[in-house]
């Protein structure tokens, strides 16, 4: 079994923290893993991605071969666009929220965005913004979408959220089922559809 | 069996602990950063009590850690590539003084420049240098290479490079961490109390000394586990595969089998013996290598009359840019899988500066107060400040190194473009721009400078500045008039009075210091949350 994975946003936008769970719960998984990340510079409110490639057998490059993507995890939607080269075209999904983030004087118009995204052969797009801020967790956004992509991850929710525990377990149990409810919130999506 | 999952910056930093580092020296870098961070957080270095604060820049840090070494102890250096070029003195003699305890460089590079100024390959350095490279292809290799990096140092009284790249250091995987961890040396100086004294006297014999080693690095390069040179039937193509490449190379060959012979080569000196049974076996050369085409022009040498070699140099790889494995696969004649293109729509969304940055409002004013000059007048640096560049501020004209903004707009001014200024931010005018200061007071050159003091590293990610708490005794000690030394709050609510301070000190004909200050947020945030966090465990 193999999984390789884009998640990716705008700086500040926790796509590297949703990262951070898949890993915990693979590396419970006893699966190998590599994850490349973006720092430095970019993170300034820059385009922002993360590579993570899971599998039973040990992977060879930290870089997702172009059109072998299983699944692009995105908080927003024109970012999910820009990586489609890594996307495998026939059995790839994208999973993204449908809420522009604007910080460039250029962004095209939402409707065309969402409207490519749709083209993808399998695509989810949804309003994972106010899922999360119907939760009381606006900052949760990430967590709905991860949720939502749960479905196509090959990876156990109960996992997810065990990855969740041990990762926020530190911050307190409101935050810890704060997230976890995001994440079912956004698995109920996926899963009427 | 104990397993991590670290960066491959992590587990450098976790096999020095384990290797009995002594100290750690280095200034921050992207993609270098996260070595020294990783120390500086572990409890099990806190309590070996390894030394492991930031230094001003790579040349001092990089002579701190030659002088652990001469001492005895195990020191390692780290730096992105350009920060070679501010080292290059210490590096190239130390090459000559060799080393008493095992001495590391490490030098993390950036080829496709994420986040830098060009995308030089290290390994020219140590094969000017004549030091060994270890050049780790993954998380584990490089956990294993620091300890033999070590034994390397210490066999051979020389200093080691440990070269890696962005994709190595900024990416995580499981790693295998030894549980028989090293000791740290006993304090000894060196045997021969001449080998540190580089009068030319002893300097050519030293260089000798160095000469001779080569036979015995080539050899360790040759016996070297890391080296490895894989059968294949088809003698088609033989394959140099150089450190992370050899990853892409094998991706390329998950479902079927490479039958091409291929030599990994993750040790230098480049193991001569390995690549003439490789030359001698196929019809034609692959080299594959992370940055520029360094033994690929070795082996093609100057006539290139022998066999074809293929690399980056003729074509068949891109010569800028990092690697991938569709690159590599296109190299080999393989078809390679595609996704989907990037729709047109898609707008390039680049780095600025965060909401409320206060180099942000001293840009606004600086943009004001130069408003009635012609245009090109303002010298910046690097760091977060360089976005300036870009809409909406357009406020600078000028990045080259850490440090030139004040020798640049020197320059300028002295050839007559005045009023000239010089952005720089606290962290770099610590870095490289206090002796160009000392310069523009020497000639009492006519240019403003505006140190921007957030009292953080911020672009690296909030390291903690040498220059913090300092600047102003430092301008006044190094010669700047005081009453031309003027601090300045970069907030809205002080914009007209910023502008005023500014066209003052633009119209003074010498040197004239401006300091906004005001802390970066990023930083104030994560002060506030790491305060909050220490409060709650309190109670």
């Amino acid at each position: 079994m193999k999984i390789d994975i884009i998640l990716c946003g705008v700086g500040g936008m926790g796509a590297l923290s949703s990262a951070a769970i898949i890993s915990q719960a693979a590396l419970e998984m006893g699966m190998y893993m590599k994850q490349a990340e973006t720092h430095g510079m970019a993170q300034r409110g820059g385009d922002v991605q993360s590579h993570l490639r899971l599998s039973d057998k040990e992977i060879a490059s930290d870089l997702i071969p172009d059109g072998q993507c299983d699944i692009i995890i995105s908080v927003e939607p024109m970012e999910a666009l820009r990586y489609l080269p890594f996307l495998n075209k026939e059995e790839g999904w994208v999973i993204t929220n449908e809420n522009p983030f604007i910080n460039i004087p250029n962004y095209p118009e939402k409707e065309e965005v969402l409207a490519e995204v749709r083209k993808v052969k399998n695509s989810i797009v949804f309003n994972a913004d106010k899922i999360a801020l119907d939760l009381g967790n606006p900052k949760g956004t990430n967590m709905v979408v991860l949720g939502a992509a749960s479905k196509y991850l090959k990876i156990d929710l109960e996992k997810l959220e065990n990855a969740v525990r041990s990762i926020f377990g530190k911050k307190g149990d409101a935050v810890v089922m704060a997230n976890i409810n995001a994440l079912r919130a956004g698995r109920e999506v996926a899963d009427k559809i | 069996m104990e397993k991590l999952l670290l960066l491959g910056d992590e587990a450098i930093a976790q096999a020095a602990i384990d290797a009995g580092l002594s100290g750690i020296f280095g200034y921050p870098g992207t993609p270098s950063t996260e070595i020294i961070e990783y120390i500086q957080a572990s409890k099990e270095a806190k309590q070996k009590n390894i030394r492991s604060s930031w230094a001003s820049n790579e040349k001092t840090a990089m002579e701190a850690a030659l002088g652990m070494s001469y001492a005895g102890k195990r020191a390692m250096f780290t730096c992105k590539h350009v920060g070679m070029n501010v080292a290059a003195d210490p590096f190239m003699n130390s090459a000559i003084t060799g080393v008493n305890g095992g001495l590391v460089y490490i030098s993390a590079d950036d080829p496709s420049m994420h986040s830098s100024q060009d995308e030089q390959d290290s390994r020219y350095y140590a094969f000017w240098a004549k030091i060994p490279i270890l050049e780790p292809s993954n998380q584990q290799e490089a956990y294993d290479m620091i300890h033999e990096a070590f034994e390397l140092s210490e066999k051979f009284r020389i200093p080691v490079m440990l070269r890696i790249t962005t994709r190595l250091a900024h990416s995580r995987a499981g790693v295998v961490i030894r549980q028989d961890k090293r000791e740290q040396n006993q304090i000894g100086i060196p045997e021969n109390p001449k080998q540190f004294i580089l009068l030319p006297v002893n300097a050519r014999r030293q260089y000798k000394e160095l000469l001779a080693k080569q036979e015995g690095l080539e050899e360790a390069s040759t016996k070297s586990v890391f080296n490895h040179y894989y059968e294949g039937e088809n003698k088609s193509i033989g394959i140099i595969a150089c450190g992370l490449s050899f990853n892409y190379l094998m991706e390329n060959f998950t479902q079927t089998k490479c039958t091409y012979p291929i030599l990994k080569i993750t040790q230098y000196p480049i193991p001569t013996e390995m690549v003439k049974k490789l030359y001698q076996e196929c019809d034609s050369i692959l080299v594959l290598e992370e940055g520029q085409p360094l033994f690929e022009e070795k082996l093609k040498g100057f006539l290139n009359n022998g066999k074809k070699i293929m690399g980056r140099l003729d074509g068949t790889l891109s010569i800028d840019g990092e690697l991938n494995p569709a690159k590599v696969g296109k190299a080999l004649g393989l078809k390679v899988s595609e996704g989907l293109p990037v729709p047109e729509l898609v707008a390039p969304r680049p780095p600025k500066l965060c909401e409320g940055c206060p180099h942000a409002d001293t840009y606004r004013a600086l943009n004001e107060a130069v408003a009635d000059f012609s245009k090109g007048r303002v010298f910046a640096d690097i760091g977060c400040y360089t976005l300036g560049a870009l809409p909406p501020y357009n406020a600078i004209n000028t990045t080259v190194d850490m440090g030139a903004s004040i020798t640049m707009a020197k320059g300028a001014s002295e050839a007559g473009f005045q009023p000239a200024i010089a952005v720089i931010g606290d962290s770099t005018f610590t870095h490289s721009g206090m002796t160009g200061l000392l310069d523009c007071v020497v000639d009492n050159t006519p240019v403003t400078i505006i140190i921007l003091d957030n009292s953080i590293t911020a672009m690296t990610g909030s390291q903690k500045s040498s220059a913090t708490g300092r600047i102003e005794s430092i301008c006044e000690g190094i010669g700047v008039a005081k009453e031309h030394i003027r601090v300045i709050t970069p907030l809205k609510k002080f914009h007209e009075e910023n502008v005023r301070i500014m066209k003052e000190e633009i119209a003074y004909q010498g040197v004239s210091v401006i300091i906004p200050r005001r802390e970066c947020l990023v930083w104030l945030n994560k002060k506030r949350k790491e305060e909050k966090q220490r409060q709650k465990q309190q109670e």
